[in-house]
Protein backbone atom coordinates (compact mmCIF):
# COMPACT_ATOMS: atom_id res chain seq x y z
CA UNK A 1 0.00 0.00 0.00
CA UNK A 2 1.08 3.56 -0.60
CA UNK A 3 1.86 5.86 2.29
CA UNK A 4 -0.90 8.15 3.52
CA UNK A 5 -0.52 11.89 2.97
CA UNK A 6 -0.73 13.93 6.22
CA UNK A 7 -4.09 15.59 6.83
CA UNK A 8 -5.19 18.90 8.38
CA UNK A 9 -8.77 19.21 9.63
CA UNK A 10 -9.84 16.16 7.65
CA UNK A 11 -8.34 17.19 4.31
CA UNK A 12 -4.85 16.77 2.87
CA UNK A 13 -2.85 19.87 1.95
CA UNK A 14 -3.55 18.95 -1.66
CA UNK A 15 -7.27 18.73 -0.83
CA UNK A 16 -7.33 22.17 0.80
CA UNK A 17 -5.49 23.68 -2.16
CA UNK A 18 -7.98 22.15 -4.56
CA UNK A 19 -10.84 23.59 -2.53
CA UNK A 20 -9.50 26.99 -1.58
CA UNK A 21 -7.51 28.06 -4.65
CA UNK A 22 -10.46 28.14 -7.09
CA UNK A 23 -12.64 29.67 -4.38
CA UNK A 24 -10.16 32.48 -3.89
CA UNK A 25 -10.02 33.19 -7.62
CA UNK A 26 -13.82 33.22 -7.75
CA UNK A 27 -14.14 35.68 -4.88
CA UNK A 28 -11.47 37.94 -6.40
CA UNK A 29 -13.16 38.01 -9.82
CA UNK A 30 -16.59 38.71 -8.33
CA UNK A 31 -15.13 41.50 -6.16
CA UNK A 32 -13.42 43.07 -9.18
CA UNK A 33 -16.66 42.82 -11.19
CA UNK A 34 -18.70 44.48 -8.43
CA UNK A 35 -16.02 47.15 -8.02
CA UNK A 36 -15.92 48.04 -11.71
CA UNK A 37 -19.70 48.15 -12.01
CA UNK A 38 -19.95 50.55 -9.04
CA UNK A 39 -16.90 52.64 -9.84
CA UNK A 40 -17.82 53.14 -13.53
CA UNK A 41 -21.51 53.47 -12.71
CA UNK A 42 -22.51 50.84 -15.32
CA UNK A 43 -26.32 50.66 -15.42
CA UNK A 44 -27.91 47.28 -14.43
CA UNK A 45 -29.54 46.84 -17.88
CA UNK A 46 -26.07 46.69 -19.40
CA UNK A 47 -24.19 44.76 -16.75
CA UNK A 48 -25.56 44.08 -13.28
CA UNK A 49 -23.09 43.48 -10.45
CA UNK A 50 -22.91 40.16 -8.59
CA UNK A 51 -24.67 41.63 -5.55
CA UNK A 52 -27.67 42.73 -7.59
CA UNK A 53 -27.77 39.35 -9.35
CA UNK A 54 -27.77 37.60 -5.99
CA UNK A 55 -30.56 39.87 -4.75
CA UNK A 56 -32.59 39.13 -7.88
CA UNK A 57 -31.99 35.43 -7.40
CA UNK A 58 -33.52 35.65 -3.93
CA UNK A 59 -36.33 38.04 -4.91
CA UNK A 60 -37.42 36.05 -8.00
CA UNK A 61 -36.76 32.65 -6.46
CA UNK A 62 -40.42 31.62 -6.90
CA UNK A 63 -40.64 31.65 -10.74
CA UNK A 64 -36.93 30.86 -11.15
CA UNK A 65 -37.04 27.75 -8.99
CA UNK A 66 -40.18 26.57 -10.80
CA UNK A 67 -38.31 26.92 -14.10
CA UNK A 68 -35.27 25.23 -12.65
CA UNK A 69 -37.41 22.27 -11.71
CA UNK A 70 -38.83 22.02 -15.24
CA UNK A 71 -35.36 22.05 -16.84
CA UNK A 72 -34.00 19.68 -14.25
CA UNK A 73 -36.80 17.19 -14.86
CA UNK A 74 -36.25 17.18 -18.62
CA UNK A 75 -32.48 16.83 -18.14
CA UNK A 76 -32.69 14.03 -15.60
CA UNK A 77 -35.26 12.05 -17.54
CA UNK A 78 -33.32 12.47 -20.80
CA UNK A 79 -30.15 11.30 -19.07
CA UNK A 80 -31.91 8.32 -17.55
CA UNK A 81 -33.32 7.22 -20.89
CA UNK A 82 -29.99 7.85 -22.62
CA UNK A 83 -28.18 5.76 -20.01
CA UNK A 84 -30.66 2.90 -20.21
CA UNK A 85 -30.90 2.83 -24.00
CA UNK A 86 -27.17 3.46 -24.48
CA UNK A 87 -26.26 0.60 -22.20
CA UNK A 88 -28.85 -1.72 -23.72
CA UNK A 89 -27.79 -0.96 -27.28
CA UNK A 90 -24.10 -1.32 -26.40
CA UNK A 91 -24.83 -4.76 -24.92
CA UNK A 92 -26.70 -5.67 -28.10
CA UNK A 93 -23.70 -4.49 -30.16
CA UNK A 94 -21.40 -6.65 -28.05
CA UNK A 95 -23.57 -9.68 -28.69
CA UNK A 96 -23.87 -9.22 -32.43
CA UNK A 97 -21.26 -7.71 -34.71
CA UNK A 98 -23.79 -7.45 -37.54
CA UNK A 99 -26.14 -5.34 -35.44
CA UNK A 100 -23.24 -3.12 -34.41
CA UNK A 101 -22.04 -2.62 -37.98
CA UNK A 102 -25.52 -1.84 -39.26
CA UNK A 103 -26.65 0.54 -36.49
CA UNK A 104 -23.50 2.34 -35.36
CA UNK A 105 -23.30 4.69 -38.39
CA UNK A 106 -26.79 5.99 -37.58
CA UNK A 107 -25.79 6.65 -33.99
CA UNK A 108 -22.91 8.69 -35.39
CA UNK A 109 -25.27 10.63 -37.68
CA UNK A 110 -27.44 11.39 -34.67
CA UNK A 111 -24.35 12.64 -32.89
CA UNK A 112 -22.87 14.88 -35.58
CA UNK A 113 -26.12 16.59 -36.60
CA UNK A 114 -26.30 19.91 -34.68
CA UNK A 115 -29.18 19.81 -32.26
CA UNK A 116 -30.14 23.44 -33.00
CA UNK A 117 -30.76 22.42 -36.60
CA UNK A 118 -33.10 19.52 -35.88
CA UNK A 119 -34.81 20.89 -32.77
CA UNK A 120 -37.36 22.95 -34.81
CA UNK A 121 -38.34 19.84 -36.78
CA UNK A 122 -38.77 17.77 -33.67
CA UNK A 123 -40.86 20.49 -32.07
CA UNK A 124 -43.09 20.61 -35.16
CA UNK A 125 -43.44 16.83 -35.42
CA UNK A 126 -44.04 16.15 -31.76
CA UNK A 127 -47.17 17.76 -30.36
CA UNK A 128 -46.21 17.61 -26.74
CA UNK A 129 -43.62 20.27 -25.96
CA UNK A 130 -42.13 18.52 -22.94
CA UNK A 131 -41.73 15.37 -24.99
CA UNK A 132 -39.93 17.22 -27.78
CA UNK A 133 -37.57 18.85 -25.27
CA UNK A 134 -36.93 15.41 -23.86
CA UNK A 135 -36.12 13.99 -27.29
CA UNK A 136 -33.68 16.81 -28.03
CA UNK A 137 -31.89 16.40 -24.71
CA UNK A 138 -31.81 12.64 -25.21
CA UNK A 139 -30.28 12.90 -28.70
CA UNK A 140 -27.22 14.78 -27.45
CA UNK A 141 -26.85 12.68 -24.28
CA UNK A 142 -27.16 9.32 -25.96
CA UNK A 143 -24.00 8.98 -28.03
CA UNK A 144 -21.22 9.35 -25.42
CA UNK A 145 -22.83 6.65 -23.33
CA UNK A 146 -23.32 4.32 -26.28
CA UNK A 147 -19.82 4.72 -27.71
CA UNK A 148 -18.03 4.61 -24.36
CA UNK A 149 -19.90 1.53 -23.21
CA UNK A 150 -19.29 -0.18 -26.55
CA UNK A 151 -15.55 0.40 -26.20
CA UNK A 152 -15.71 -0.81 -22.60
CA UNK A 153 -17.53 -4.03 -23.47
CA UNK A 154 -14.82 -4.78 -26.04
CA UNK A 155 -11.91 -4.04 -23.68
CA UNK A 156 -12.11 -7.35 -21.87
CA UNK A 157 -8.81 -8.97 -20.90
CA UNK A 158 -8.14 -11.80 -23.37
CA UNK A 159 -6.76 -14.11 -20.72
CA UNK A 160 -9.83 -13.60 -18.56
CA UNK A 161 -11.99 -14.44 -21.57
CA UNK A 162 -9.95 -17.62 -22.01
CA UNK A 163 -10.42 -18.42 -18.35
CA UNK A 164 -14.19 -18.10 -18.69
CA UNK A 165 -13.99 -20.31 -21.76
CA UNK A 166 -11.95 -22.89 -19.85
CA UNK A 167 -14.69 -23.08 -17.24
CA UNK A 168 -17.35 -23.28 -19.94
CA UNK A 169 -19.09 -20.08 -18.90
CA UNK A 170 -22.31 -19.28 -20.74
CA UNK A 171 -22.65 -16.18 -22.91
CA UNK A 172 -24.75 -14.66 -20.17
CA UNK A 173 -22.11 -15.36 -17.50
CA UNK A 174 -19.42 -13.81 -19.68
CA UNK A 175 -21.57 -10.72 -20.18
CA UNK A 176 -22.70 -10.34 -16.59
CA UNK A 177 -19.54 -11.31 -14.74
CA UNK A 178 -16.86 -10.13 -17.16
CA UNK A 179 -17.90 -7.74 -19.92
CA UNK A 180 -20.22 -5.49 -17.93
CA UNK A 181 -17.84 -4.98 -14.98
CA UNK A 182 -15.03 -4.23 -17.45
CA UNK A 183 -17.26 -1.68 -19.17
CA UNK A 184 -18.38 -0.02 -15.94
CA UNK A 185 -15.66 2.71 -15.77
CA UNK A 186 -16.21 3.48 -19.46
CA UNK A 187 -19.96 3.72 -18.99
CA UNK A 188 -19.55 6.04 -16.01
CA UNK A 189 -17.14 8.28 -17.93
CA UNK A 190 -19.74 8.48 -20.71
CA UNK A 191 -22.43 9.27 -18.19
CA UNK A 192 -20.40 12.17 -16.82
CA UNK A 193 -20.04 13.70 -20.27
CA UNK A 194 -23.69 13.08 -21.08
CA UNK A 195 -24.93 14.75 -17.88
CA UNK A 196 -23.68 18.13 -19.06
CA UNK A 197 -24.80 17.48 -22.63
CA UNK A 198 -28.34 16.59 -21.57
CA UNK A 199 -28.63 19.95 -19.81
CA UNK A 200 -27.29 21.78 -22.88
CA UNK A 201 -29.69 19.82 -25.10
CA UNK A 202 -32.63 20.72 -22.91
CA UNK A 203 -31.69 24.41 -22.80
CA UNK A 204 -31.08 24.64 -26.55
CA UNK A 205 -34.42 22.99 -27.30
CA UNK A 206 -36.18 25.36 -24.92
CA UNK A 207 -34.59 28.31 -26.68
CA UNK A 208 -35.80 27.04 -30.04
CA UNK A 209 -39.27 26.24 -28.71
CA UNK A 210 -39.59 29.52 -26.84
CA UNK A 211 -42.40 27.90 -24.95
CA UNK A 212 -44.76 29.81 -22.70
CA UNK A 213 -47.29 28.64 -20.17
CA UNK A 214 -46.72 26.46 -17.20
CA UNK A 215 -44.01 24.15 -18.48
CA UNK A 216 -41.35 26.76 -19.07
CA UNK A 217 -37.76 26.10 -18.10
CA UNK A 218 -34.73 28.25 -17.41
CA UNK A 219 -34.05 29.05 -21.05
CA UNK A 220 -37.52 30.52 -21.33
CA UNK A 221 -36.79 32.71 -18.28
CA UNK A 222 -33.64 33.96 -19.98
CA UNK A 223 -35.53 34.75 -23.20
CA UNK A 224 -38.37 36.41 -21.31
CA UNK A 225 -36.09 38.52 -19.17
CA UNK A 226 -34.19 39.54 -22.31
CA UNK A 227 -37.37 40.78 -24.02
CA UNK A 228 -38.38 42.68 -20.90
CA UNK A 229 -34.86 44.08 -20.49
CA UNK A 230 -34.73 42.62 -16.97
CA UNK A 231 -31.04 41.95 -17.33
CA UNK A 232 -30.36 41.11 -13.64
CA UNK A 233 -33.02 38.41 -13.86
CA UNK A 234 -31.46 37.10 -17.06
CA UNK A 235 -28.15 36.82 -15.26
CA UNK A 236 -29.80 35.14 -12.30
CA UNK A 237 -31.29 32.47 -14.60
CA UNK A 238 -27.91 32.08 -16.28
CA UNK A 239 -26.28 31.55 -12.89
CA UNK A 240 -28.82 28.82 -12.18
CA UNK A 241 -28.07 27.09 -15.49
CA UNK A 242 -24.34 27.05 -14.75
CA UNK A 243 -24.89 25.95 -11.16
CA UNK A 244 -27.11 23.11 -12.38
CA UNK A 245 -24.45 21.98 -14.85
CA UNK A 246 -21.80 22.00 -12.14
CA UNK A 247 -24.08 20.17 -9.71
CA UNK A 248 -24.85 17.45 -12.27
CA UNK A 249 -21.16 17.00 -13.02
CA UNK A 250 -20.23 16.82 -9.34
CA UNK A 251 -23.04 14.41 -8.52
CA UNK A 252 -22.08 12.06 -11.37
CA UNK A 253 -18.39 12.30 -10.46
CA UNK A 254 -19.20 11.40 -6.89
CA UNK A 255 -21.37 8.47 -7.96
CA UNK A 256 -18.59 7.26 -10.25
CA UNK A 257 -16.00 7.61 -7.49
CA UNK A 258 -18.12 5.70 -4.99
CA UNK A 259 -18.76 2.88 -7.44
CA UNK A 260 -15.15 2.48 -8.55
CA UNK A 261 -13.03 3.56 -5.60
CA UNK A 262 -12.30 0.08 -4.36
CA UNK A 263 -10.75 -1.21 -7.54
CA UNK A 264 -10.26 1.23 -10.39
CA UNK A 265 -7.17 3.38 -11.05
CA UNK A 266 -9.23 6.42 -12.06
CA UNK A 267 -10.87 6.52 -8.64
CA UNK A 268 -7.63 6.43 -6.65
CA UNK A 269 -6.82 9.43 -4.47
CA UNK A 270 -4.17 11.83 -5.75
CA UNK A 271 -1.70 10.82 -3.05
CA UNK A 272 -2.19 7.15 -3.78
CA UNK A 273 -1.52 7.34 -7.48
CA UNK A 274 2.06 7.16 -8.65
CA UNK B 1 10.27 -41.37 -5.40
CA UNK B 2 8.82 -41.66 -8.85
CA UNK B 3 5.41 -40.16 -9.31
CA UNK B 4 3.79 -40.46 -12.65
CA UNK B 5 6.59 -41.03 -15.09
CA UNK B 6 5.90 -44.72 -15.27
CA UNK B 7 2.24 -44.23 -14.37
CA UNK B 8 -0.41 -44.20 -17.06
CA UNK B 9 -0.78 -41.10 -19.16
CA UNK B 10 -3.43 -38.52 -18.27
CA UNK B 11 -3.17 -36.99 -21.71
CA UNK B 12 -1.19 -37.86 -24.82
CA UNK B 13 -0.37 -35.77 -27.87
CA UNK B 14 0.35 -37.60 -31.11
CA UNK B 15 1.81 -35.80 -34.13
CA UNK B 16 0.25 -32.50 -33.13
CA UNK B 17 0.83 -29.43 -35.28
CA UNK B 18 -0.54 -25.92 -35.15
CA UNK B 19 -0.58 -23.39 -37.95
CA UNK B 20 -2.23 -20.09 -37.05
CA UNK B 21 -4.43 -18.22 -39.50
CA UNK B 22 -1.52 -15.80 -39.97
CA UNK B 23 0.50 -18.64 -41.51
CA UNK B 24 2.86 -19.07 -38.54
CA UNK B 25 3.71 -22.70 -37.95
CA UNK B 26 3.76 -22.59 -34.14
CA UNK B 27 4.19 -26.32 -33.57
CA UNK B 28 5.18 -29.24 -35.76
CA UNK B 29 4.83 -32.95 -35.07
CA UNK B 30 4.70 -32.82 -31.29
CA UNK B 31 4.23 -36.13 -29.52
CA UNK B 32 4.16 -36.20 -25.78
CA UNK B 33 2.71 -38.31 -22.99
CA UNK B 34 1.85 -36.53 -19.77
CA UNK B 35 1.88 -38.99 -16.90
CA UNK B 36 -0.88 -38.80 -14.31
CA UNK B 37 0.35 -37.17 -11.11
CA UNK B 38 3.66 -36.07 -12.67
CA UNK B 39 5.40 -32.73 -12.83
CA UNK B 40 6.44 -31.92 -16.39
CA UNK B 41 8.26 -28.75 -17.40
CA UNK B 42 8.17 -27.37 -20.94
CA UNK B 43 11.42 -25.48 -21.44
CA UNK B 44 12.31 -23.38 -24.45
CA UNK B 45 13.08 -19.92 -25.82
CA UNK B 46 10.21 -17.52 -26.34
CA UNK B 47 8.29 -18.11 -29.53
CA UNK B 48 8.85 -21.88 -29.58
CA UNK B 49 5.17 -22.60 -29.05
CA UNK B 50 5.06 -23.34 -25.31
CA UNK B 51 1.93 -21.29 -24.74
CA UNK B 52 0.32 -22.71 -27.83
CA UNK B 53 0.98 -26.25 -26.62
CA UNK B 54 -0.42 -25.48 -23.18
CA UNK B 55 -3.51 -23.79 -24.58
CA UNK B 56 -4.06 -26.75 -26.86
CA UNK B 57 -4.07 -29.13 -23.91
CA UNK B 58 -6.54 -26.79 -22.19
CA UNK B 59 -8.82 -26.95 -25.23
CA UNK B 60 -8.48 -23.21 -25.87
CA UNK B 61 -6.75 -23.75 -29.22
CA UNK B 62 -7.57 -26.52 -31.68
CA UNK B 63 -4.69 -28.45 -33.26
CA UNK B 64 -4.46 -28.20 -37.04
CA UNK B 65 -3.10 -31.75 -37.20
CA UNK B 66 -2.69 -34.71 -34.91
CA UNK B 67 -4.58 -35.95 -31.89
CA UNK B 68 -4.89 -35.09 -28.26
CA UNK B 69 -6.36 -37.97 -26.30
CA UNK B 70 -7.29 -38.58 -22.70
CA UNK B 71 -6.74 -42.32 -22.02
CA UNK B 72 -8.54 -42.21 -18.68
CA UNK B 73 -11.65 -40.65 -20.19
CA UNK B 74 -12.51 -37.29 -21.73
CA UNK B 75 -13.91 -36.05 -18.41
CA UNK B 76 -10.33 -35.23 -17.43
CA UNK B 77 -10.13 -32.73 -20.29
CA UNK B 78 -12.67 -30.59 -18.45
CA UNK B 79 -10.92 -30.97 -15.12
CA UNK B 80 -8.20 -28.37 -15.62
CA UNK B 81 -6.80 -25.38 -13.77
CA UNK B 82 -4.85 -22.73 -15.68
CA UNK B 83 -2.40 -20.14 -14.38
CA UNK B 84 -1.30 -17.39 -16.76
CA UNK B 85 1.93 -15.40 -16.73
CA UNK B 86 -0.01 -12.44 -15.38
CA UNK B 87 -2.23 -13.10 -12.36
CA UNK B 88 -5.24 -12.27 -14.57
CA UNK B 89 -7.57 -11.43 -11.71
CA UNK B 90 -10.81 -9.52 -11.99
CA UNK B 91 -9.89 -6.11 -10.50
CA UNK B 92 -13.47 -5.40 -9.40
CA UNK B 93 -13.68 -8.56 -7.30
CA UNK B 94 -12.10 -9.40 -3.96
CA UNK B 95 -9.52 -12.15 -3.59
CA UNK B 96 -12.28 -14.39 -2.27
CA UNK B 97 -14.65 -13.66 -5.15
CA UNK B 98 -11.84 -14.22 -7.66
CA UNK B 99 -11.06 -17.63 -6.22
CA UNK B 100 -14.74 -18.56 -5.97
CA UNK B 101 -15.32 -17.73 -9.64
CA UNK B 102 -14.73 -21.20 -11.19
CA UNK B 103 -17.08 -22.79 -8.67
CA UNK B 104 -19.78 -20.19 -9.21
CA UNK B 105 -19.48 -20.51 -12.99
CA UNK B 106 -20.16 -24.20 -12.50
CA UNK B 107 -23.35 -23.32 -10.65
CA UNK B 108 -22.28 -23.89 -7.06
CA UNK B 109 -24.28 -21.77 -4.56
CA UNK B 110 -22.35 -18.68 -3.50
CA UNK B 111 -22.04 -19.58 0.18
CA UNK B 112 -20.53 -22.97 -0.48
CA UNK B 113 -18.28 -21.60 -3.22
CA UNK B 114 -16.98 -18.88 -0.91
CA UNK B 115 -16.37 -21.31 1.91
CA UNK B 116 -14.23 -23.45 -0.39
CA UNK B 117 -12.50 -20.42 -1.80
CA UNK B 118 -11.63 -19.24 1.72
CA UNK B 119 -10.16 -22.65 2.52
CA UNK B 120 -8.11 -22.54 -0.69
CA UNK B 121 -6.85 -19.04 0.08
CA UNK B 122 -5.68 -20.33 3.43
CA UNK B 123 -3.82 -23.13 1.60
CA UNK B 124 -1.82 -20.56 -0.37
CA UNK B 125 -1.09 -18.63 2.83
CA UNK B 126 -3.51 -15.77 2.17
CA UNK B 127 -5.73 -16.18 5.21
CA UNK B 128 -6.96 -12.74 6.21
CA UNK B 129 -6.79 -11.33 2.67
CA UNK B 130 -10.23 -12.59 1.57
CA UNK B 131 -11.71 -9.08 1.36
CA UNK B 132 -8.67 -7.49 -0.33
CA UNK B 133 -8.93 -6.25 -3.89
CA UNK B 134 -6.14 -7.25 -6.32
CA UNK B 135 -4.92 -3.65 -6.41
CA UNK B 136 -4.02 -3.84 -2.73
CA UNK B 137 -1.98 -7.05 -3.09
CA UNK B 138 1.68 -7.48 -4.01
CA UNK B 139 2.70 -9.28 -7.20
CA UNK B 140 3.50 -12.48 -5.32
CA UNK B 141 0.21 -12.39 -3.45
CA UNK B 142 -1.74 -11.85 -6.67
CA UNK B 143 -0.03 -14.90 -8.13
CA UNK B 144 -1.02 -16.88 -5.04
CA UNK B 145 -4.65 -15.84 -5.57
CA UNK B 146 -4.33 -16.95 -9.18
CA UNK B 147 -2.99 -20.34 -8.09
CA UNK B 148 -5.76 -20.69 -5.51
CA UNK B 149 -8.32 -19.98 -8.22
CA UNK B 150 -6.79 -22.64 -10.48
CA UNK B 151 -6.80 -25.22 -7.68
CA UNK B 152 -10.17 -24.46 -6.09
CA UNK B 153 -11.99 -26.93 -8.33
CA UNK B 154 -9.49 -29.64 -7.29
CA UNK B 155 -8.48 -30.21 -10.92
CA UNK B 156 -6.60 -33.29 -12.06
CA UNK B 157 -4.39 -31.20 -14.31
CA UNK B 158 -2.76 -27.86 -13.51
CA UNK B 159 -1.38 -25.94 -16.48
CA UNK B 160 0.98 -23.05 -15.70
CA UNK B 161 2.31 -20.66 -18.33
CA UNK B 162 5.48 -18.98 -17.02
CA UNK B 163 3.60 -18.13 -13.83
CA UNK B 164 6.53 -16.71 -11.88
CA UNK B 165 8.47 -15.04 -14.70
CA UNK B 166 7.45 -11.54 -13.65
CA UNK B 167 8.29 -11.96 -9.96
CA UNK B 168 11.50 -11.13 -8.13
CA UNK B 169 13.82 -14.03 -7.33
CA UNK B 170 13.08 -14.25 -3.61
CA UNK B 171 9.33 -14.36 -4.21
CA UNK B 172 9.84 -16.83 -7.04
CA UNK B 173 11.83 -19.23 -4.84
CA UNK B 174 9.16 -19.13 -2.15
CA UNK B 175 6.39 -19.77 -4.65
CA UNK B 176 8.43 -22.62 -6.18
CA UNK B 177 8.59 -24.30 -2.78
CA UNK B 178 4.94 -23.68 -1.99
CA UNK B 179 3.89 -25.04 -5.37
CA UNK B 180 5.91 -28.22 -4.78
CA UNK B 181 4.31 -28.61 -1.33
CA UNK B 182 0.82 -28.27 -2.79
CA UNK B 183 1.65 -30.75 -5.53
CA UNK B 184 3.06 -33.25 -3.03
CA UNK B 185 -0.06 -33.03 -0.90
CA UNK B 186 -2.77 -32.94 -3.55
CA UNK B 187 -1.23 -35.14 -6.24
CA UNK B 188 -2.56 -33.30 -9.27
CA UNK B 189 -0.65 -33.38 -12.54
CA UNK B 190 1.39 -30.31 -13.46
CA UNK B 191 2.56 -29.01 -16.82
CA UNK B 192 4.78 -26.01 -16.09
CA UNK B 193 5.99 -23.73 -18.88
CA UNK B 194 9.19 -21.82 -18.24
CA UNK B 195 12.17 -20.37 -20.05
CA UNK B 196 14.38 -20.79 -16.99
CA UNK B 197 16.68 -23.81 -16.90
CA UNK B 198 17.17 -23.39 -13.15
CA UNK B 199 13.47 -23.24 -12.40
CA UNK B 200 12.65 -26.26 -14.54
CA UNK B 201 15.35 -28.41 -12.93
CA UNK B 202 14.34 -27.35 -9.45
CA UNK B 203 10.66 -28.16 -9.97
CA UNK B 204 10.16 -30.89 -12.51
CA UNK B 205 10.40 -34.66 -12.66
CA UNK B 206 10.76 -34.45 -16.39
CA UNK B 207 11.72 -31.66 -18.77
CA UNK B 208 10.66 -31.44 -22.39
CA UNK B 209 13.13 -29.18 -24.19
CA UNK B 210 11.68 -27.25 -27.11
CA UNK B 211 13.12 -25.47 -30.13
CA UNK B 212 11.60 -22.72 -32.26
CA UNK B 213 10.75 -22.17 -35.93
CA UNK B 214 8.94 -24.44 -36.13
CA UNK B 215 8.16 -25.23 -32.49
CA UNK B 216 8.96 -28.82 -31.57
CA UNK B 217 10.21 -30.99 -28.74
CA UNK B 218 13.88 -31.88 -29.19
CA UNK B 219 14.68 -33.74 -25.98
CA UNK B 220 13.07 -35.16 -22.86
CA UNK B 221 15.18 -35.35 -19.75
CA UNK B 222 14.27 -36.94 -16.42
CA UNK B 223 15.33 -35.14 -13.24
CA UNK B 224 15.90 -37.88 -10.70
CA UNK B 225 16.30 -35.86 -7.52
CA UNK B 226 13.84 -36.87 -4.81
CA UNK B 227 11.16 -34.66 -3.29
CA UNK B 228 10.81 -32.68 -1.14
CA UNK B 229 13.43 -30.52 -2.77
CA UNK B 230 14.52 -27.54 -0.72
CA UNK B 231 17.30 -25.03 -0.50
CA UNK B 232 19.72 -27.89 0.10
CA UNK B 233 18.93 -29.25 -3.36
CA UNK B 234 19.11 -25.77 -4.89
CA UNK B 235 22.72 -25.43 -3.72
CA UNK B 236 23.82 -29.04 -4.32
CA UNK B 237 26.33 -30.31 -6.87
CA UNK B 238 23.67 -32.66 -8.24
CA UNK B 239 21.44 -29.65 -9.04
CA UNK B 240 24.32 -27.86 -10.75
CA UNK B 241 25.10 -30.94 -12.82
CA UNK B 242 21.47 -31.33 -13.88
CA UNK B 243 21.27 -27.66 -14.82
CA UNK B 244 24.37 -28.08 -16.93
CA UNK B 245 22.92 -31.10 -18.69
CA UNK B 246 19.64 -29.31 -19.42
CA UNK B 247 21.47 -26.17 -20.58
CA UNK B 248 23.42 -28.24 -23.07
CA UNK B 249 20.23 -29.85 -24.36
CA UNK B 250 18.68 -26.40 -24.74
CA UNK B 251 21.74 -25.11 -26.54
CA UNK B 252 21.65 -28.07 -28.92
CA UNK B 253 17.96 -27.43 -29.50
CA UNK B 254 18.59 -23.80 -30.35
CA UNK B 255 21.50 -24.64 -32.65
CA UNK B 256 19.64 -27.34 -34.56
CA UNK B 257 17.86 -26.23 -37.70
CA UNK B 258 14.57 -27.79 -38.56
CA UNK B 259 15.25 -31.21 -40.09
N1 LIG C 1 -3.11 -16.21 -31.81
C1 LIG C 1 -2.00 -16.25 -32.59
N2 LIG C 1 -2.10 -15.93 -33.89
C2 LIG C 1 -1.01 -15.98 -34.70
N3 LIG C 1 0.20 -16.36 -34.30
C3 LIG C 1 0.35 -16.69 -33.02
C4 LIG C 1 -0.73 -16.65 -32.09
N4 LIG C 1 -0.28 -17.04 -30.89
C5 LIG C 1 1.03 -17.30 -31.04
N5 LIG C 1 1.43 -17.10 -32.32
C6 LIG C 1 2.77 -17.32 -32.87
O1 LIG C 1 3.12 -18.66 -32.66
C7 LIG C 1 4.47 -18.79 -32.24
C8 LIG C 1 4.52 -19.47 -30.89
O2 LIG C 1 3.93 -18.62 -29.92
P1 LIG C 1 3.75 -19.04 -28.40
O3 LIG C 1 3.01 -20.32 -28.34
O4 LIG C 1 3.16 -17.88 -27.68
O5 LIG C 1 5.26 -19.25 -27.96
P2 LIG C 1 5.93 -19.16 -26.51
O6 LIG C 1 4.85 -19.26 -25.49
O7 LIG C 1 6.90 -20.29 -26.46
O8 LIG C 1 6.65 -17.85 -26.45
C9 LIG C 1 5.04 -17.39 -32.22
O9 LIG C 1 5.74 -17.18 -33.43
C10 LIG C 1 3.83 -16.51 -32.15
O10 LIG C 1 4.06 -15.29 -32.80
MG1 LIG D 1 4.30 -17.91 -23.93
Amino acid sequence: MMEEAPTRLGLTVEGWTRLLAPLLIGVAVLGLWEGIVRWKGIPPYVLPGPVLIAETLVKDWGPLSASLLVTLKVTALALLIAATLGLALAVLFAQSRVVELSLFPYAVILQVTPIVAIAPLIIIWVDDITLSLLICAWIVAFFPILSNTTVGLNSTDHNLLDLFRLYRASRWQVLWRLRLPTAMPFFLAGLRISGGLALIGAIVAEFVAGTGGSASGLAYRILEAGFQLQIPRMFAALVLVSATGIAIFLALSLASHLLLRRWHESAMGRGERR
Amino acid sequence: MDQGDSARALVTLAGVAKRYATGTLALRDVSLAIGEGGFLALLGPSGCGKSTLLRMIAGLVAPSQGDISWPGGAAASRDIGFVFQEPTLMPWATALANVALPLELAGMPRREAEARAAAMLARVELKGFEKAYPRALSGGMRMRVSIARALVTRPRLLLMDEPFAALDEITRFRLNNDLLDLWQEERFTVVFVTHSVFESVYLAQRIAVMAARPGRITAELPIGAPYPRGEVFRTSAAYAAQCREVSLALEAAMAARAA
